[in-house]
């Protein structure tokens, strides 16, 4: 396969950026699209050029550090990473636009690489028990529903990629910090910081320059882990409850 | 210095410089655990005073559709307007509360979303290179609508509450007279009904946003939630709507 990218190269974080464009031949429908980059940072390398900078980390779509926009989409046009994503959703000579994630709280810091801090200081904000837990406990010392037990699981899946914020035509990033305050706030180990939390957490989200919702939805859409948009209402519910409690 | 990096490491870490000549960003602002600071407080408000207008609205049509019933019942039903709530209420007091808690609505609505979109646009200062419509029409313009619902609120008030911009000759007391001049002209009928297509428009993600905004939704409540909002939207819009074509078809005359 041969492909025609365009993709944004800048210096770094003050400079300028400008989509370039490369032509990368000899690709394979097998590659990922992070392989297929490696190839195309290859021959620049062995051209004496600036390879071009991306985020990577596992390539197995479970860390979060992968992070391209491709043709308008995060992440691509599957549902998954980039690094779980393969040529083979590609045509032959196809022209693909490779940007980094758009956001005024994820500045780019090189080429495709931007900073995501800002999601580590939302989790610093409230994303954590304070009980001391230790080792692995008992399974059954804290009963669990299963409804709450599988409400956890599906926000714990958040990887905390940042294709929300990247979709999101408002740059918000509502529904990473729904995951992570409704993957605890569901569970009893979680319940002692249930009003602190979901009120820091926002509460950093917005001071970190972050968006407000409006329900577009383009970040469900965009999650490579599903997580689906009512957790956007479940944690206005939160909050809105969290206000009435704590004074 | 032992923990003092070397040159030598320093100029090993290469193309990685970059990454640390940035160091990690603080937060533009301190945080804050307010009501009105944070983006979920503004669209609480926006939410709620979206539902008084909401409510409102759907007792606007009802009002509107006496219309086909002839003028005398349309006449006594704004003449009842007037003396809603007495003897408790003295004369146009009923008519008053509602309009000041309405403009407390429409102020609070227009603030909230001022704020919240310059925030918006702020957050998302760079386009991508290739567009993709990801979300609804109703979504999409859900600002542009708003603005043009606010302009036709202003134009409607002067057309037939004040009379200052109204075709032919203003009587006040005289509704259904005032309603057929209106749309008995081109303009008349063309801006009410681009202003009722938006209406139902913005309702339609406006309702459903609502019930998000405040905690309501859910993915069991969806459908219904869903169902509602494009019902109440269909309701407004032919509600509205059937006034300037009643008039149109000569069925109001």
């Amino acid at each position: 396969m041969k492909l025609n990218l365009r993709v944004w190269r800048q210096r770094n974080s003050g400079a300028e950026g400008a989509m370039a464009t490369y032509e990368v031949d000899g690709i394979s429908p097998d590659m990922s699209f992070l392989e297929m980059l490696d190839t195309l940072n290859e021959e620049l390398i062995l051209r004496g050029e600036d390879p071009v900078a991306f985020d990577h980390d596992c390539r197995e779509g479970i860390c979060g550090a992968c992070s391209l926009v491709i043709n308008g989409d995060a992440h691509g046009p599957e549902r998954t990473t980039t690094c779980q994503l393969h040529m083979r959703s590609f045509r032959d000579g196809d022209t693909v636009d490779v940007e980094p994630w758009r956001a005024s709280a994820f500045p780019v810091v090189k080429d495709l690489v931007v900073d995501r801090t800002a999601f580590d200081r939302i989790i610093q904000a409230g994303g954590y028990v304070t009980a001391p837990t230790g080792a692995a406990p008992e399974a059954h010392a804290t009963p669990v529903p299963k409804a709450a037990a599988d409400s956890a699981f599906e926000h714990a899946e958040c990887i905390g990629c940042g294709a929300c914020v990247a979709a999101c035509p408002n740059g918000s990033a509502m529904l990473f910090t729904s995951a992570k305050v409704n993957h605890l706030n569901v569970l009893p180990q979680g319940a002692p910081e249930r009003e602190t939390r979901v009120l820091d957490m926002v509460a950093q989200m917005d001071a970190e320059g972050f968006g407000g919702c409006t329900l577009t939805g383009e970040c469900a859409t965009a999650c490579p882990k599903g997580i689906p948009l009512p957790s956007i209402a479940a944690m206005n519910k939160e909050w809105l409850r969290a206000r009435r409690k704590v004074k | 210095m032992a923990l003092a990096p070397s040159k030598d490491t320093a100029t090993a870490k290469g193309s990685a410089s970059t990454r640390d000549a940035s160091p990690a960003r603080p937060p533009s602002r301190t945080p804050s655990r307010g009501f009105w600071s944070s983006t979920i407080g503004k669209k609480t408000v926006m939410a709620v005073s979206g539902l008084i207008m909401l409510a409102y609205l759907v007792a606007h049509v009802a009002g509107n559709l006496k219309v086909f019933f002839g003028p005398e019942e349309f006449n006594g039903y704004a003449h009842w307007l007037r003396v809603m709530g007495a003897p408790v209420l003295h004369h146009e007091w009923g008519l008053w509360i509602a309009r000041i808690a309405l403009l407390a609505a429409v102020g609070a609505h227009a603030v909230s979303a001022y704020q919240l979109s310059r925030r918006d646009i702020r957050a998302r200062p760079t386009r991508y290179a290739r567009k993709r419509k990801g979300s609804s029409y109703a979504t999409r313009t859900m600002r542009w609508g708003g603005i043009i619902l606010g302009l036709f609120i202003v134009w409607h008030i002067l057309d037939l509450t004040t009379g200052t911009v109204h075709p032919g000759g203003f009587e006040e007391g005289k509704p259904y007279q005032n309603v057929i001049d209106t749309f008995s002209t081109w303009y008349g009928n063309t801006i009410y009904i681009v202003a009722m297509l938006a209406v139902g428009l913005h309702v339609r993600h406006g309702f459903w946003s609502a019930a998000q905004t405040l905690g309501v939704g859910n993915a069991r409540r969806e459908r219904v939630l869903r169902l509602l909002a494009n019902g109440l939207a269909l309701v407004l819009t032919a509600g509205f709507i059937a006034v300037p074509v009643g008039v149109m078809t000569g069925v109001v005359n």
